[in-house]
């Protein structure tokens, strides 16, 4: 019971849109630019959620059907956990500053996409999955905590768990007061049970040992350390060249999450 | 075959009741309400909130002073009442500071921070007020930091934020992490404090109601907000334990509307199941339910069917919201510890402030108090998003 099978990533981030291209860059296959990155369209939600929904929401629920499309799981039965460090400043920027006109005219709709376990409210209504599902936080130690949850509740419940990590640059003025320099999404389709279709074989254990697993290249490098969903691009990278090796992911004030990646 | 429990070994909240579990208690016991007109900051709202007084002149000094807001005052003030540090000490002895994790639920964190420091941007440039921290006051995380910087903890921590369901899930997380050796023990929490997001957002949806909240009663118009900390440690239970224990937990998703429950309760009825299923008991076998009752019609409604689906119309049950208000991320640690003040003390709380049930509701809810010794009970909390979390707790009867 410490070991989880990736069977699928879902991935967008500026010059990593969807895994097919992440890999690439990630091999070395081909170079890393940071190009734009395409508006996140999650084809998923019916049209007059699309709207409604936010650049947050979209982002979540496209990586994760990524990831699930590529698993071949059921979206319907699989339990979710959903880690971001601040959720969707957009919506939060928007209450605050309505708090400050007369009246405070808080709009309704705002105030219920407000909650951090929005995309995975989204995410269940369109697939309806009634499943469990768990919104986190641990600041930058986001994609960790995420990955700790998931594989706890992987291994308690002996299923098949959806992680989905993100988290967007806040708006003007807390962009000020939290800088996170690019929208990141992963998702991983995680299986504690042996099979054929996997992309690794992840075995975890947390232990002191630092530092964690760095980048070489200095772009990439930025981006793991501008955005707390980021800092899974050492696991992805491992994912993706196929080869045993060992990452290590900062997991709190104390520690490492080490993870053991086999092919 | 059935979870292996775990054990309250301490437990503490505090909430518009006043400080720490015997005020609770005493309250409950003599149906008086928290409950007051609001009088929060400058907020012009016709509603009635469940206030902790005296957060205003208790900031959070020297090398805590960064997470000074009023979200970890109250934590802080949780976490000074009944023992809990003394407790939490005993445990690191036992345990080490880094094997007992800390999963605290939130659904606002220190948002009232930030809600102030738009007040006072910068009239030319927009920004922000030098003093804003965001890190250690309105990031979610930081109400689960403050926690365990203040107990010197460094085991895992995580902040659950699940809406309203937030700190019920917080025991689902934890007990997954010990069983998969993460941690040996844990402190799970839920802070939600006063703040205008809530109190305008509420109205704007029109949820919040102008009088004292009557779950249940055939004239509810909505719930009022509360504020509470509160918080417990769990360990593996022993052999005959006699403290109260964690029998079973169940969550699910309503995948139904992002802000009103699924009519019929059907995740919640899967959720109570679960919590159930787990614990290896039947539905007869539960002497009592809190239910999550808000108070909101839509809300009662939903739930009461989802009640009768998996209980039927005996049940004893009753919403303890006329006392506290909805503390929202709070709330699921709130009445998870008036179920074992029910369990220890053989006490069901009744339904304060509702005069006549709603003809068209069935499940077997009561107005009145009654003294009887418990043994099982379950605890519900839902929220927005359609999240869905039951907690069964027991207590051995010697």
């Amino acid at each position: 019971m410490n070991t989880l099978r990736v069977e699928g990533v879902g991935l967008m981030a500026p010059g990593l849109a969807g895994w097919p291209n992440g890999r690439a860059v990630l091999i070395g296959a081909r170079p890393y630019a940071a190009e734009a990155m395409p508006t996140a369209i999650a084809a998923l939600l019916p049209a007059n959620e699309r709207r409604r929904t936010t650049a947050t929401v979209k982002l979540a629920l496209q990586v994760a059907q990524e990831a699930t499309l590529q698993a071949d799981i059921d979206p319907s039965t699989t339990p979710t956990v959903l880690a971001s460090s601040g959720g969707d400043s957009e919506v939060l920027d928007k209450i605050c500053a309505a708090l400050t006109l007369p009246d405070r005219p808080v709009s309704p709709t705002h105030f219920h996409h407000s909650v951090h376990n929005t995309p995975a409210g989204y995410w269940a209504i369109a697939n309806r999955c009634a499943a469990a599902s768990l919104s986190l936080s641990a600041y930058d130690d986001s994609f960790a905590a995420g990955l700790m949850e998931a594989a706890a509740l992987a291994w308690t419940d002996r299923v098949r768990v959806l992680l989905v990590a993100y988290d967007l640059p806040p708006p003007f003025p807390l962009s000020e007061r939290r800088e996170i320099v690019a929208p990141f999404a992963v998702a991983l389709a995680l299986n504690p049970a042996p099979t054929e279709r996997r992309l690794a074989t992840l075995r975890l254990a947390r232990n002191a040992e630092r530092p964690a697993s760095r980048l070489d290249d200095p772009r990439l490098e930025t981006l793991r350390l501008g955005n707390p969903a980021a800092r899974s691009l050492p696991l992805l990278r491992a994912i993706a060249r196929s080869t045993a090796s060992r990452v290590m992911v900062s997991a709190g004030e104390r520690g490492c999450l080490t993870l053991e990646i086999e092919p | 075959m059935a979870i292996k429990p775990l054990a309250v070994a301490a437990y503490t909240v505090t909430n518009a009741l006043g400080r720490g579990v015997a005020a609770s208690l005493t309250a409950l016991r003599h149906g008086e309400s928290g409950l007051r007109p609001c009088d929060f900051e400058d907020a012009a709202l016709s509603t009635w909130i469940g206030r902790v007084a005296g957060l205003e002149g208790e900031p959070l000094a020297g090398e805590f002073a960064p997470f000074d807001c009023r979200n970890n005052r109250l934590a802080r003030l949780g976490l000074e009442q009944d023992g809990f540090g003394a407790a939490v000490r005993a445990a690191r002895e036992r345990h080490g500071a880094d094997r007992i994790g800390v999963f605290v639920g939130t659904s606002t964190s220190g948002i009232g921070a930030t809600e102030h420091a738009y007040r006072q941007r910068d009239p030319a440039t927009g920004r922000l007020p030098a003093g804003f921290d965001y890190r250690h006051t309105h990031n979610l995380f930081s109400a689960t930091d403050f926690t365990r910087c203040w107990l010197e903890l460094r085991g895992e921590a995580l902040t659950i934020s699940t809406a309203c369901s937030s700190s019920a899930k917080a025991f689902a997380s934890a007990y997954r992490h010990m069983r998969a050796g993460f941690c040996d023990a844990a402190v799970v929490g839920g802070v939600d404090s006063l703040c205008l997001t809530t109190l305008y957002g509420f109205n704007a949806l029109e949820l919040a109601s102008s009088q004292p909240c009557r779950p249940w009663d055939a004239e509810r118009d909505g719930l009022n907000i509360g504020e509470a900390a509160g918080f417990a440690l769990l360990e593996w239970a022993e052999p005959d334990d006699a403290r109260p224990l964690l029998l079973g937990y169940g969550e699910s998703s309503d995948a139904y509307h992002m802000s009103a429950a699924h009519p019929e309760g059907a995740g919640a009825a899967l959720a109570m199941r679960q919590a159930l299923t787990r614990a290896e008991l039947r539905p007869e076998q539960v002497d009592y339910i809190n239910l999550h009752g808000t108070a909101t019609p839509s809300n009662d409604a939903a739930e009461d069917r989802a009640v009768l689906r998996v209980f039927g119309p005996d049940t004893p049950c009753s919403s303890t919201k006329g006392w506290t208000g909805h503390t929202l991320g709070a709330a699921g640690i709130t009445e998870a510890a008036f179920v074992w003040l029910g369990l220890e003390h053989g006490l069901i709380p009744g339904t304060l402030n509702t005069r006549r049930i709603d003809p068209n509701l069935g499940a077997g809810v009561m107005l009145d108090n009654r003294e009887q010794p418990l043994r099982v009970a379950l605890s519900n909390s839902f929220g927005f998003g359609g999240t869905n979390c039951s907690l069964l707790f027991g207590r051995r009867v010697a």
